[in-house]
């Protein structure tokens, strides 16, 4: 492809977040007329970039350029007039207005400077007409399916600004022929010479509808891609990482196999969110849980906690049958369990670091019998120097600390529910490399001391250093499980890339 | 049938069966005259709840209102009271500080993001405050001016009188109708009640329409002080108690949606009819204590909530299997 050709540019994009750099010296270009897939993990900067690219953040370096010109948007409207629009996951549209008036917010047809309803209704069902879509106009947006939502959504996109329409995971709630039809859409409007950034985490659509494909991980540029010279199971690789991370690898080669058979799930589900699995967990065990995003692999988490209550199967600890319908009487049965959004579900930003940690022991306590001021300082204290938190003191709200320490923060307070059973769901997200080895190291203390773990995480060397045992999920169910020799990241991303091959055909 | 009329209609078949109910009782309540009270009484109410409306449509609420119309009134009678003004100049004197007061009040709630609950109940305490600064008793207003305009009416055929207030009422509900559905102002309040950060998305300029939507209900509180004023020749601080409860009644049983978004300004004036034709009937009737308004407007609310509660539950379902 010549130069000329391209429509949008960026050079050496950088991102700056408190604590952490979200964005690093990322170049992105996209050509007239192509869909350039925009892939990788959670937190690997494609929203970020994306926001940069349509002026919702302000970049803290690098070059944007627009048909060969510097382009600087300080907000989405102004992105939207620059000629850049953006339809995202979350239909961005009203509903409790009509479909017309959705599409001609703002610049709706006047006639002796009142709104001119029927030359706008007129329009409306005109512009939605090229896309196939013959719709009562007057209706409310609720009235229709999200999939037509979505189509409305680009239709006001590409009307307001069309050059370069970028879908942030468009496809992510509709099903195989609602993604069929906008499909055709988007084709035709790359043949109509927009270009056109395209975010989503089903691979096969990325093979489906792609051009070229760019892969970012951990704020940093992968590569870019035709998609008819890169393989699935390369592709994989690119997002997920190979090279092991030397310190982790050298200092941790050695795992626990773990003693007797602890924790047997059986036949446990739940409809629409997991298929039902079968899984033993021993004493003193790491199990892995690797995947790609939208698997399967938080909702297992969720169901082992009861934070969802599963439908059908049991669990058994030591023999013994286990309530887990609710987070509750999870924590009653000794479970804990790392959420992975921390700032959503794991922390409470506005309480101290003390308060955060004796959360949990509190909550199985019952609020009848609360803990003493000077356990909750001494339980405080011991975290904060067993797990090497830093902070100025035990005080400090929890929303000052790095995004490491806070992580560690979460793990003292499940830890000091002294429980048999963590489940730890991405638990190095977001964190610099150094904390991430301490998180590691500190798997392992726990595995020894006897506990049972579940480690959710998307960095397979990570999981290959400390799981005994890798779950692969896929389309929410679980296809494999890799076993001793097995457990490389060589055999995870072959194990995803095997199932996946097979669940396409 | 567009479920978004479902609560217009419904507003509107209970206040056709109040009334043939009433009727069927009391044949005299049949009479222009009746329904010229009716306009005449609640004109006040009225013209506050379009303002109202508008608020609640953003998905705010303002409760500044009833002290408001106190304010003005207070204000109008001491300034007629201690100089010699025309009325007509008080009235936009009044007007231009009611406005500036929603104004100011909206500008506080964009550009502080205080919730619109809190400002404009500090707003209420401030107005009412301000009242009782002016004057403490009440102030009849004895102006010759004001009996000319409480004598202007149409008469209708039956004996019933249009009076100006209430004339003037109607005009409100027609202009607020054409703001609503006719002009981008209006689309913006529809699309602010949608979903702020949405609209914010989608270009519709927040802090203008805010300041706006609040000078609006201000300015109408306003005039609602002034026909107030006329109403009751005189004005007192401890007038109008309330009525900003009234009024977010009338709007939620006129089928507007209390978290914004969805209504029309229409059904608040079927609501107002609503409150009005309740009290019309406990005054027929004589023997009832006027507490059964407040009981059965408690009712009438309470099923307008389940109503849209309900619709809410049918669309998101009917959208779920589409």
């Amino acid at each position: 492809m010549q130069a000329s050709t391209s429509i949008l540019t960026a050079t050496a994009i950088d991102k700056i977040f408190p604590g952490a750099k979200a964005l690093d010296r990322v170049d992105f270009s996209l050509h007239k007329g192509e869909v350039h897939a925009l892939l990788g993990e959670n937190g690997a900067g494609k929203s970020t970039l994306v926001k940069c690219l349509t002026g919702a953040y302000r970049r803290d370096g690098g070059r944007i350029q627009l048909d060969g010109a510097d382009v600087d948007p300080q907000s989405t409207l102004e992105a939207q007039n620059l000629g850049i629009g953006t339809v995202y996951q979350e239909v961005n549209l009203l509903p409790n207005l009509t479909v017309a008036e959705n599409l001609f917010l703002g610049r709706q047809p006047k006639r002796f400077g009142f709104i001119d309803s029927r030359e706008m209704n007129r329009r409306a069902k005109a512009l939605l007409a090229q896309y196939d879509l013959d719709i009562d106009v007057t209706a409310g947006l609720a009235t229709y399916s999200v999939a037509v939502q979505q189509v409305i959504a680009i239709a006001r996109a590409v009307d307001l600004s069309g050059k370069v329409l970028i879908l942030d995971e468009p496809t992510a709630s509709l099903d195989a022929h609602e993604v069929a039809m906008l499909f055709r859409i988007v084709r035709r409007l790359k043949e109509r010479g927009l270009g056109i950034v395209f975010i989503t985490h089903f691979l096969e659509q990325v093979y489906d509808i792609s051009d070229r494909i760019t892969v970012l991980r951990n704020g940093k540029l992968v590569g870019t891609r035709a998609t008819r010279d890169l393989p699935r199971r390369d592709l994989i690789a690119m997002m997920l990482g190979r090279e092991l991370v030397q310190e982790v690898a050298a200092e941790h080669g050695t795992k626990s196999e773990g003693g007797d058979v602890r924790f047997r799930f059986r036949n446990f589900g739940r409809k629409g969110h997991i298929h039902p699995f079968d899984l033993d967990v021993r004493k003193g065990e790491v199990v892995g849980i690797a995947g790609l995003l939208g698997s399967g692999r938080t909702e297992t988490a969720e169901i082992m906690f009861g934070a969802e209550r599963a439908d059908s199967g049991t669990v058994e600890a030591d023999g013994r049958a286990l309530d887990l319908s609710s987070p509750r009487s999870a924590i009653r049965e000794k479970f804990g369990f790392c959420p992975e959004d921390r700032k959503i579900d794991g922390i409470i930003g506005d309480l101290s670091v003390r308060e955060n940690i004796a959360l949990a022991l509190q909550a199985r306590r019952g609020w009848a019998r609360p803990i003493s001021r000077g356990e909750q300082d001494r339980l405080a204290d011991d975290y904060i120097k067993a797990l090497d938190i830093r902070t100025s003191d035990r005080e400090k709200p929890i929303k000052l600390l790095s995004g490491g320490n806070q992580q560690k923060a979460i793990l003292a307070r499940w830890l000091a529910t002294n429980p048999d059973f963590l489940i730890l769901d991405e638990p190095t997200r977001g964190i610099d490399v150094g904390a991430h080895a301490e998180i590691i190291r500190l798997i392992e203390s726990l595995c020894e001391k006897g506990m049972s773990l579940i480690v959710i995480s998307s960095e397979l060397e990570e999981l290959v250093a400390y799981s005994s045992r890798v779950i692969v999920l896929r389309d929410r169910a679980h296809v494999a499980e890799l076993v001793g020799h097995q457990v490389t990241t060589d055999g995870i991303v072959e194990a995803i890339a095997a199932s996946a091959a097979r669940t396409d055909a | 049938m567009n479920p978004r009329y479902l609560p217009l209609i419904a507003t509107i078949a209970i206040f056709l069966i109040a009334y043939a109910v009433c009727i069927a009782q009391y044949p005299n309540m049949l009479s222009t005259r009746v329904i010229g009270n009716l306009l005449t009484d609640n004109a006040f109410l009225g013209i506050a709840a379009v303002g109202m409306t508008f608020v609640i449509l953003s998905g705010g609420i303002d409760l500044s209102i009833g002290a408001v119309i106190a304010f003005t009134g207070v204000f109008l009678a001491v300034l007629l009271q201690a100089t010699s003004i025309h009325p007509l100049l008080a009235f936009v004197l009044a007007l231009a500080i009611t406005t500036a007061f929603g104004a100011l009040m909206g500008a506080i709630i964009h550009h502080l993001e205080m919730p619109p609950f809190i400002v404009t109940l500090a707003g209420m305490f401030l107005a009412r405050g301000m009242a009782f600064v002016l004057s403490i008793d009440s102030i009849p207003i004895k102006h010759p001016f004001y009996a000319t305009l409480k004598s202007a009416y149409y008469k209708l055929p039956g004996g019933g009188r249009i009076t100006l207030i209430g004339g003037l009422m109607l005009l409100v509900f027609a202009l607020g109708i054409l703001i609503a559905h006719r002009t981008r102002f209006g689309a913006n309040v529809y699309a602010l009640g949608g979903g702020a950060p949405t609209a914010r998305l989608m270009g519709v300029p927040i802090a203008r329409t805010t300041i706006l939507i609040y000078a609006l209900s201000g300015f109408l509180a306003g005039l609602s002080g002034i026909v107030f004023s006329l109403y009751t020749s005189a004005g007192y601080s401890l007038a109008t108690v309330g009525v900003e409860l009234d009024a977010i009644a009338a709007v939620v049983i006129g089928g507007t949606l209390l978290t914004g978004g969805s209504g029309f300004i229409a059904g608040t004036l079927v609501g107002i009819l609503i409150q009005g034709l309740i009290q019309t009937y406990i005054t027929f009737d004589g023997s009832l204590s006027s507490w059964w308004t407040k009981i059965l407007i408690g009712l009438l609310l309470f099923s307008f909530i389940l109503l849209q509660k309900g619709l809410i539950h049918v669309t998101d379902r009917r959208r779920r299997h589409a």
